[in-house]
């Protein structure tokens, strides 16, 4: 596979792998694609209290393309708010690492990745404040 | 790193170490000896009877036939040159069946078939033949029971290939071979990469038909051979219709350079076959062997003992095949992923194994040969083991596994 260099670039310095420690407060984290298919990426934000991206971090299984693509999204993510960080689109980390057509589908993986992260972090910041608002209410 | 690999020839640039000898072998250099003079000084037709450029041009085929026959126990005047192991292919599977089509419509292969095989067989279907694809055992070996219990009266073939290309497991050819000739059936194999590498008679085996490639015994590209039994006879449709060359099996102008590389090249393989089998086995255990002592979670696909010595095709869990291959450019390997196909499936012989569509997307198909070295072995290791691990440190599978938790319970949604 003819690799562009950004895209190697990626795959041999990845940017802010890792995983977030399970007790850290503000974390988001989305699993997307399935080991079946050949690709998973976990992707993480953390958000600060100002309601923006303050980190992120990322482990993917997969092909070149597929670590490039989701490395791409945590560098890409990081300082948005989330509504800035929710329209990221598969196209755009296409475009910038130039992948081959039938590679697109890992920009969109990443694409999926960065949304599930969101939702999570979402997910959890309404139960917390449910916990709160029942707290208050008591 | 050494930089002197077993692949630097005199004049040739520094290449990656090779170990991919199942997707292509180069040619000994013994080979192209031998071809040299039919290009410019020897070149005259075969075929042509009325000069001695035709004559010696006719005396080299004559004399690579012979050589190809005697590797495989056969008589010369059973060998049919062709343009390589796919034709032949195509030739036995067609050529028989069409011939037979009115008394017998019914084809056993077995679903760990090179794509020629498989896509023939298709073909078939299409014109109204019945295949049966026997499955296969987890060591990658079929079942002898089910091809008895496959074979009818209307059965005209069956083949199955000697020599798995992806797993290199060696097929039970002896007893497929009498099944067969107890049924009346003909027996085909596709022994592309068997010839040379493991000892084949045809006449022990009772096989009918079997296929030879050029290139993937040090050979050159574009020339093959197909044995055909004469005695009893194998009736057998052409393809290639013309002047009737090659007992009007396949007919054209033999292209002698060809035709002596493959005869050369089974030549030195008669010769040397033991010796290397034993250097070559002693190499893959050293790989496989270094491999394992530094990696856990690593599974070898197929058996290991009915296997050809310079096979090896192992899973590394965790870890993504086209990312893995990508981690040791120095090494030219293949893999089984889906993201180094075409299509985007993960290999097809894996999955007929048994093997979990994860572990398919983790394996390497290492290939080692005439030429590698001990040091090509050693170097190998290094850069597996590395990029295996720096990968498995960016996997989440590996994150998981290492908490305990088990991936199988994790519902994935599909993409």
């Amino acid at each position: 596979m003819a690799y562009s260099d950004k895209l190697l670039d990626h795959y041999d310095n990845p940017r802010n792998i890792g995983s977030f420690g399970k007790s850290e407060e503000g974390v988001g984290t989305g699993l997307v694609g399935a080991p079946a298919c050949g690709d998973v990426m976990k992707l993480q934000i953390k958000v600060g209290a100002d309601g923006r991206i303050a980190d992120a971090k990322f482990k993917t299984f997969g092909c070149g393309s597929a670590i490039a693509s989701s490395s791409l999204a945590t560098e890409w993510v990081k300082g948005k708010t989330l509504d800035e960080a929710e329209k990221i689109k598969n196209t755009e980390i296409a475009q910038h690492l130039s992948l081959p057509p039938v590679k697109i589908h890992c920009s969109v993986l990443a694409e999926d990745a960065i949304k599930a992260a969101i939702k999570d972090f979402r997910d959890k910041q309404h139960s917390k404040d449910s916990v709160e608002s029942d707290r208050a209410a008591e | 790193m050494n930089t002197m690999t077993s692949n630097t020839l005199e004049n040739r640039p520094k290449l990656p170490i090779y170990l991919d000898y199942q997707a292509t072998t180069p040619c000994d250099p013994r080979v192209v000896q031998a071809m040299l003079p039919y290009f410019t000084e020897k070149f005259g037709n075969p075929h042509s009877r009325n000069h001695s450029y035709g004559w010696e041009s006719e005396e080299a085929v004559e004399k690579a036939r012979k050589q190809v026959a005697d590797l495989i126990g056969a008589d010369e005047k059973e060998i049919i040159f062709t343009s390589g192991a796919t034709e032949s292919n195509n030739l036995a599977l067609k050529g028989v069946a069409h011939f037979q089509k009115d008394r017998k419509d019914h084809i056993i292969t077995v679903v760990t078939e090179h794509k020629c095989v498989l896509d023939s067989c298709r073909h078939l279907e299409l014109e109204g033949f019945k295949v049966t694809y026997l499955p296969v055992r987890q060591d990658g070996l079929i079942d002898l029971e089910q091809l008895k219990a496959a074979i009818t009266d209307k059965t005209a073939i069956v083949s199955v290939m000697a020599v798995n290309n992806e797993i290199g497991v060696i097929q039970p050819l002896a007893e497929i071979g009498a099944i067969c000739r107890a049924r009346g059936v003909v027996f085909h194999t596709d022994a592309a990469q068997a010839v040379g590498k493991i000892p084949l008679d045809v006449n022990a085996m009772k096989i009918d038909l079997m296929s030879i490639s050029g290139h993937k015994i040090y050979g050159p590209k574009g020339i093959g051979a197909l044995y055909v039994r004469r005695k009893p006879r194998v009736r057998m449709e052409a393809m290639i219709h013309g002047g009737g060359q090659e007992r009007g099996f396949r007919s054209g102008t033999l292209p002698t350079p060809l035709c002596v590389g493959l005869g050369e090249a089974c030549a030195i393989a008669q010769k040397e076959m033991g010796a290397e089998a034993e250097r070559l086995a002693m190499l893959r255990d050293r790989l496989y062997k270094g491999l394992k002592e530094r990696l856990p979670d690593i599974y070898l696909n197929g058996d290991l003992e009915r296997r050809i010595p310079g096979n090896l095709n192992i899973s590394f869990a965790y870890v993504e095949g086209e990312g893995l291959m990508m981690g040791i450019k120095e090494l030219a390997v293949s893999s089984g992923s889906a993201c180094t196909s075409a299509s985007l499936e993960p290999s097809y012989v894996l999955r007929a194994l048994g093997v979990e569509e994860e572990l398919a997307h983790t394996s390497l198909r290492l290939g080692l040969g005439r030429f590698s070295t001990e040091q090509d072995v050693d170097y190998a290791i290094e850069h597996i083991v590395q990029a295996v691990n720096r990968l498995r440190e960016m996997s989440p599978l590996w994150e998981m596994a290492q908490e305990g938790i088990d991936i199988k319970s994790i519902e994935w949604a599909e993409h």
